[in-house]
């Protein structure tokens, strides 16, 4: 084998040239000729958030295939596990941008979200929020942070407002709840929204007895189930995650505690897979007014029918909402993308920022982000736990069956 | 001011809770009042119980009150093995040192655990797990008084081999003086090991125990070695009844903060009494003077 060896001309060239590229690369000239778009999703697929990360990734797993068929647009998933960990979200968004990610989308959680959009800002490159609530995620007047879900304050008044809607429908008016939460970032945030909304709506005729906070990765309720039952409330408001959603009905039924119903006014959990296959038919009856797709829309269509092909043993309707802005937080990347023809950061920013994606999978209107990067008139739909499934009882519109309420004992 | 049937359940449901606290706690405090290891992998390998109890209830439908005794066995030789090859060659060296190993093994322990389970809360769901026993306004939660009662059953079990038992009692003069059990004959490296088993085999039924009260996750074993901690240093490290008592006080006075001040800060007062313990009380509760 001969060997060449570099001259000193050819070396100064070869320098000028890499000088000349690591130069040009921060102000995305080099990278705007890339012909992918390289995605870092960011999901707590584990730790006690575990379930509910594996299940919004699926909504990113199948997002490659049915985005190059809508739009034509090449994306290469970069994915990283956050652990349910704030430091942990931070320090791979930060080795996502390392490694070229030219966007990030995720991660389910509002402390996570937090410290990204920080990391995203710093180091200039857009971010697109799946799922996360507290508001002040997009009111620092970052430039390259977007949220395409509801804020707390807005997931609260459209929860609260479809508990006035179930109370309408079924003719029963309860006098009192006990208001449970859990404390972390998104739980604190939705305490806030319905301290804030509650007072003002006058149309709801109960009033919050008790408030109990508790520990999301709590191994135990006892004693938050006790002084909750002993509140002697008509329903139960619940504010969750997945996890402790379980723990807690379960202690609800050895504690043989049976309020009129259990409504969750906008968080995750009741409407899980886990929640029906662990609890059974002790998970009948329950209810979540959150974030919702679209059955009627023509991408949910599409994204349901990849959904069954790669996950041919599960159930869309178990994932729907995770995969739904999982699924869109991509979709708005790819769409900026192919607007843009370019992935320097800012025109990227730029792009997501001119967005209108009308024909999307979850409730509500276009996706359309104002000033602050945030899409409104994000809306949710009352699920209702019935066969061992998350059924959609109200809007109307949207309903696929009658909501029962009050919830029968769990004995019957 | 809550009602007294409130408080009666919360502080009923502290004392059962406490007393597998306590149990768990139990084989922590005999392992180091002997053979004067800190086991740092302790809550880890209550992880693993809880996950053999899971497997075998997959696998055969397995009661975890009958679980117990395979994985207990399991787990006394397991106990005896790690001793024998593992930590008797770290004995004589500098306390760091043992605190490395122990913490490697915890973390290999739950990331094997990851590997093999996934991050997933996994749970067994006997037909009494959602029962209760109602006396007058006071409700007994059937699973939690079944695990206290088998944790009480394996502490005085454990009690009457210490003191009763020729073995029992040869462990004991190792813990006391080692020197004159090398010089009386006893094969000290043999005992250290089997109090390692007994001290792994108490860690396999409170972890039987636990997986009826919670669900278990791989990341769940440094909280419960913590936790043991905690409830050893209140109750006197290498004091027994100290581990059973330490675990009540911990499991009530959890409870009651929680009732009382604010749920999601229950764990805070543990943490409060521990602070109170090592200033007035360092040798702990019911622990020799040091």
């Amino acid at each position: 084998m001969t060997q060449r060896n570099f001259t000193r001309r050819e070396f100064n060239a070869a320098l000028a040239a890499s000088g000349t590229l690591a130069a040009l690369s921060p102000f995305g000239i080099a990278r705007a000729q890339a012909t992918k778009l390289k995605v870092g999703v960011l999901l707590p697929r584990s730790g006690f958030q575990g379930f509910i990360g594996q299940s919004c990734q699926k909504g990113a797993d199948l997002a490659p295939g049915v985005i190059k068929e809508l739009l034509g647009v090449d994306i290469e998933l970069m994915n990283a596990d956050t652990e349910t960990n704030v430091d942990t979200a931070r320090t791979r968004a930060e080795r996502l941008i390392q490694e070229g990610a030219h966007v990030l989308v995720g991660p389910f959680d509002s402390g996570a979200a937090s410290a990204i959009a920080q990391v995203a800002e710093q180091r200039g490159v857009p971010f697109v929020i799946n799922i996360a609530a507290a508001p002040p995620i997009t009111e620092q007047g970052y430039k390259f942070v977007f949220r395409n879900f509801p804020t707390a304050p807005e997931l609260v008044r459209n929860g609260l407002a479809l508990i006035g809607d179930l109370f309408r429908e079924t003719k029963v008016a309860p006098r009192t709840a006990v208001f449970m939460h859990v404390n972390d970032t998104f739980g604190q945030a939705m305490f806030k929204g319905i301290s804030a909304i509650m007072p003002g709506l006058t149309n709801l005729p109960f009033k919050i007895v008790d408030t109990i906070s508790y520990d999301p990765a709590a191994k135990d309720l006892t004693v938050e189930v006790s002084k909750a039952k002993a509140a002697n409330a008509d329903f139960l408001l619940l504010v969750c995650r997945l996890n402790d959603a379980i723990i807690l009905r379960r202690e609800m039924i050895k504690q043989r505690w049976n309020p009129m119903g259990v409504i969750s006014p906008g968080s995750p959990g009741i409407y899980e897979e886990q929640f029906s296959k662990v609890l059974g038919k002790n998970a009948e009856y329950c209810m979540a007014n959150a974030p919702w797709f679209n059955p009627k829309m023509n991408m949910t269509k599409v994204v349901d029918a990849a959904f069954r092909k790669q996950n041919p043993k599960e159930q869309f309707v178990f994932h729907g909402t995770n995969v739904a802005y999982t699924f869109e937080s991509i979709l708005i990347a790819a769409d900026a993308f192919k607007r843009a023809r370019s992935t320097d950061p800012k025109t990227l920013a730029d792009a997501i920022r001119q967005t209108n994606i009308t024909d999307r999978i979850g409730l509500g209107g276009p996706i359309k982000f104002n000033a602050k990067g945030q899409v409104e008139g994000n809306l949710s739909a009352c699920a209702q736990i019935l066969n061992g499934r998350p059924t959609v009882v109200l809007p109307l519109s949207a309903a696929e069956a009658r909501p029962v309420f009050p919830m029968p004992s769990y004995k019957a | 001011m809550p009602s007294i049937d409130l408080i009666a359940n919360v502080v009923i449901a502290g004392l059962l809770t406490g007393l597998v606290y306590g149990l768990m706690a139990l084989g922590l405090s005999v392992i180091f009042g002997v053979v004067r290891v800190v086991n740092f992998a302790h809550g880890e390998m209550m992880t693993i119980a809880m996950y053999a109890a899971v497997a075998l209830f997959g696998a055969f439908r397995l009661d975890p009150f009958i679980a117990v005794i395979p994985v207990a066995i399991v787990f006394f030789g397991f106990g005896y093995a790690m001793q024998a090859g593992l930590i008797n060659p770290f004995i004589t060296r500098p306390e760091h040192s043992q605190f490395m190993l122990l913490v490697a093994v915890a973390i290999i322990m739950v990331n094997v655990l990851l590997m093999i389970f996934g991050p997933s809360a996994l749970n067994v769901q006997v037909d009494y797990q959602l029962e209760s026993y109602e006396v007058g306004k006071i409700l007994f939660d059937k699973a939690r008084v079944f695990a206290a009662g088998m944790a009480l059953a394996t502490s005085a079990g454990l009690f009457i081999f210490f003191k009763h038992t020729r073995t029992g009692k040869a462990i004991r003069a190792c813990a006391d003086n080692n020197l004159g059990a090398k010089v009386v004959g006893l094969n000290v490296k043999h005992l250290y090991a089997l109090t390692f088993g007994l001290g792994s085999a108490c860690v396999a039924v409170a972890g039987c125990m636990m997986i009826l009260l919670v669900d278990v996750t791989p990341s769940l074993g440094p909280g419960y070695t913590l936790l043991a901690f905690v409830i050893v240093i209140i109750g006197g490290l290498g004091s027994m009844p100290g581990a059973l008592f330490g675990g009540i006080l911990i499991g009530v006075s959890e409870a009651l903060a929680g009732l009382f001040f604010a749920p999601s800060a229950k764990s805070m007062f543990g943490f409060a009494l521990l602070i109170l313990v090592l200033l007035f009380r360092p040798q702990g509760l019911l622990g020799r003077k040091l």
